[in-house]
């Protein structure tokens, strides 16, 4: 067992496992878009940043792809980490607009205005499709192509593969075609209709935040007519 | 040629074929050294070199005057540089037509040939021997020295050189605990970018058992920046005993060069000096009689900026896409193929012979406490002389600009210096003094880089080189993480949006906010230091910004969409250039009537401004 610090509590987790997959244990909640538990972990999507070090040397990594070592100092709820999330949301929406799981993640943490040129793509690269049609399909019938800007998802040579099965796992793991928000409007990237939790005590507390969801702090101090 | 002996097996051989060496270059000492460099060899070098091969051959001269095709001699704008020895008289620009003059009249005679030296541009003042220009007088040219006097592919000429004689005394005389303890005190620190110290990383590999590699990083993609390639072309083999040392010390038993495919010329060099290495028994099996076996394998990039960031480099070499991984684990616990591995910049492994050649204490009196020794730069830009510059760390950029690089062009004035690459940041002229070394060019805000250094005038938009630099950037980021991928290019967007003027107030906080998380949350080195280009260029010119932003004017002139032309009515004499060369005609005007420019037309090409004789041409 690996004995380490989460936001303040002593935990103790089994070696091997990630940041992400502690927490989890724990119970706090770290938003992903590019992690599925039965497959290798890609550490693209950047939405489970998480603070890891010493008071002032911090740095931000993503939890998904940080083994848990002895004594390492980790919080999840910083307002260092939100908003570099809610940015990341922000670029999300502009980019991708149509996904649920997006936009339910702008509800929950309060994104409620896009400051970017829409785009509307279809894909955010997740990789998801391509590692679990490798990784549990066997199949490897697609992959990326091309980088930076220009990297996209497709079959090799762009042909029909003798590969794929069309079992259609890539379509079922897709967080952007799985459930399409049916919310935005063509000129509106956001919708923030159907999610509106209130957001966590970090204004209120900023530093020192509560692992539970929702707070139990902020539960209590609520006026009760409130 | 010295007879090639049988592989060294004590270091008695090594040393009788040193001698050997040494007699045969003394006795060669009337040579012409012709550049061969990339620089050089555009301007006309290689067919320069071969005009001289015949003429020598035709007049049977061969036996008397050798010839060599060395590596970069540093001057590059000026080439093709040619060096006759045994006088070193420093001849630039030599044409095909020179070479009997030169032949006849400077190697024969000993007479200067006053056109073909160098003058220069600001005094007019003209230089005879290479060492006097003002350009290498001031330079510590420790590592680019040897490009003046060995042939690349001469193995027999480094070793008269005193070149392997750091890595047989090493090998037959150091146990590898001595040599990282000697690295450790001459604190060398990585020549590639982040000056993490070369001997934590060896000590740190040495303590580890099993099969374990060393690479090194030769993926040099800086726009601008070419220092490791002439290294690389033109002493191979100090790049080799570096690596071949490192190999030893810290337990590596292979050694991998992982280098560009742009660099054929390199690639080739390479190649012949670990032949030749490899012939004299410097790698191989049971080197010098020791139990110290070292192979080294080449593996060519494929063109991918990102490649040079180490843990993309070991997926490529592996054969995998060049994609960063996060770490810990880091490279030492976990890296190629899963084991121990050390990753050092061609500069940092250039620079351990003389280390053990000359003692840890002589090295450390060159630099600053913190950063010793020399480094070498590519000076470009808006400078006078332009080329690589080895100098100690922790001279001042304005000893650099000025005092090597021979000032601004055209008496213009200085406005700021842009280091370490697209990653690095900019220096505004206030900051002119500040000492070149690690840590004093961080607290500025840029960084030492691999060592590109590009200089700008005051005709240069800082808004612009941010969007050049971003641009450079988005088209190289992997586009494994979202943050990089979708960062770079709204940041970019942003930049394009000051730059044509079409920006809203507000978008400079937001260029601001985007940049710190980008900064922040990326996986690797590249995304991390992406946003620098813009953090920089705002932290010292946001009056810039603002006036793209609020005024929609580029003070420099240069953004297109937000300068126009005009012509002025009283200077203007009707002379009629002008509506000749405009492309887009825009220009109208009868003719010895002061012209008009019609702006709806106009595509500010800025061709009116250049062929103009009366200086009527207005840009705003």
């Amino acid at each position: 067992m690996v004995n380490m610090i989460l936001n303040g509590l002593d935990i103790s987790v089994e070696e091997g496992t990630t940041l992400l997959e502690a927490a989890k244990f724990y119970g706090i909640d770290i938003p992903t878009l590019c992690y599925d538990e039965t497959l290798s972990p890609y550490g693209a999507c950047r939405l489970c940043l998480v603070e890891v070090g010493e008071p002032g040397k911090a740095k931000l990594f993503s939890a998904c792809t940080y083994p848990v070592r002895e004594g390492l100092i980790v919080k999840t709820n910083t307002k260092r980490v939100i908003d570099a999330r809610k940015m990341i949301i922000e670029l999300y929406l502009a980019s991708c607009p149509s996904s649920k799981k997006i936009q339910d993640l702008a509800s929950e943490y309060g994104v409620t205005e896009v400051r970017f040129t829409p785009k509307n793509d279809e894909c955010i690269l997740c990789g998801l499709c391509v590692r679990v049609c490798e990784e549990q399909m066997q199949a490897k019938a697609i992959g990326f192509i091309d980088r930076g800007v220009n990297r996209y998802i497709s079959t090799p040579f762009e042909r029909q593969s003798e590969d794929c099965r069309l079992c259609g796992a890539c379509m079922y793991i897709c967080p952007v075609c799985q459930a399409r928000c049916q919310g935005p409007r063509e000129e509106e990237t956001i919708c923030n209709a159907c999610l509106n939790i209130s957001p966590p005590c970090l204004e209120k507390y900023d530093e020192a935040m509560c692992y539970m969801d929702p707070c139990v702090a902020c539960e209590l101090e609520k006026e009760p007519d409130e | 040629m010295a007879p090639l002996p049988v592989k060294f097996k004590t270091k008695e051989d090594f040393l009788s074929f040193k001698q050997r060496s040494i007699e045969q270059y003394e006795k060669n000492r009337c040579y012409l050294a012709v550049c061969g460099d990339t620089g050089c060899s555009v301007q006309g070098s290689k067919n320069l070199y071969d005009q001289l091969e015949i003429y020598l051959r035709k007049q049977g001269y061969t036996e008397n005057v050798k010839l060599k095709c060395t590596g970069c001699l540093g001057l590059c704008e000026n080439g093709p540089l040619v060096i006759v020895y045994p006088q070193e008289i420093f001849y630039q620009r030599v044409e095909p037509e020179d070479i009997e003059e030169i032949i006849e009249k400077t190697v024969i005679q000993g007479e200067i040939i006053e056109r073909l030296l160098y003058s220069d541009p600001v005094s007019g003042e003209k230089y005879i021997y290479g060492r006097e220009l003002p350009f290498y007088k001031s330079q510590l040219r420790n590592l680019l020295e040897a490009n003046w006097k060995i042939d690349p592919g001469s193995i027999e000429d480094y070793i008269a050189n005193g070149g392997y004689a750091a890595l047989v005394n090493a090998v037959t005389e150091m146990d590898p605990g001595a040599v990282v303890e000697e690295i450790k005190k001459s604190q060398l620190r990585g020549r590639g970018g982040a000056g993490f110290y070369t001997w934590v990383k060896w000590e740190e590999c040495r303590q580890q058992t099993g099969r374990k590699f060393i690479i090194c990083n030769a993926d040099e993609g800086d726009p601008g920046a070419f220092m490791d390639r002439s290294l690389m072309e033109g002493n191979p083999h100090s790049v080799l005993e570096g690596l071949i040392i490192g190999g030893y010390a810290t337990g590596a038993q292979e050694g991998i060069v992982y280098i560009r495919a742009e660099y054929p010329s390199a690639v080739e060099k390479l190649k012949l000096a670990i032949d030749r290495a490899e012939d004299l028994g410097l790698v191989g099996e049971n080197i010098l009689g020791s139990d110290f076996n070292f192979q080294v394998y080449l593996s060519i990039g494929a063109g991918a900026f990102v490649c040079g960031e180490t843990s993309a480099l070991i997926a490529s070499v592996d054969g995998r896409i060049g994609e960063p991984v996060q770490k810990p684990p880091r490279l030492v616990q976990n890296g190629y193929l899963g084991r121990p591995t050390v990753v050092n910049n061609v500069e940092s492994l250039a620079n351990v012979p003389l280390i053990l050649r000359d003692g840890a204490q002589k090295y450390c009196r060159v630099g600053t406490e913190k950063s010793s020794g020399t480094k070498i730069f590519s000076l470009v830009g808006k400078v006078n002389n332009t080329g690589l510059v080895e100098v100690p760390l922790g001279i001042t950029l304005r000893e650099i600009i000025y005092d090597i690089g021979g000032g601004i062009k055209e008496g213009k004035q200085f406005k700021a210096v842009q280091t370490g690459g697209p990653s690095g940041g900019c220096i505004p002229a206030s900051s002119l003094d500040l000492p070149t070394d690690f840590d004093q060019l961080s607290s500025a805000g840029s960084m030492i880089g691999s060592g590109g250094m590009i200089v700008m005038d005051d005709e240069t938009c800082m808004v612009d080189i941010a969007r050049y630099f971003l641009q450079f950037l988005a088209d190289e980021s992997c586009g494994c993480c979202f943050t990089c991928r979708e960062g770079i290019s709204r940041l970019l967007e942003i930049v394009k949006e000051i730059s044509d003027g079409s920006a809203k107030p507000g978008q400079l906080e937001l260029l601001k906010e985007l940049a710190g998380v980008v900064k922040d949350s990326t996986m690797c080195g590249l995304g991390q230091t992406a946003p620098n280009p813009v953090l920089s260029t705002l932290r010292h010119f946001e009056e810039e910004y603002r006036a793209h932003i609020e005024q929609k004017h580029c003070p420099a002139g240069v953004c297109r969409e937000l300068i126009t032309y005009s012509i002025d009515q009283k200077l203007c004499n009707g002379c009629g250039l002008c509506l000749k060369n405009c492309p887009a005609g825009a220009v109208t005007g009868n003719k010895k009537e002061p012209h008009y420019i019609l702006y709806d037309k106009c595509d500010k090409c800025g061709v009116c401004t250049t062929v103009c004789r009366a200086e009527a041409v207005i840009k705003q």
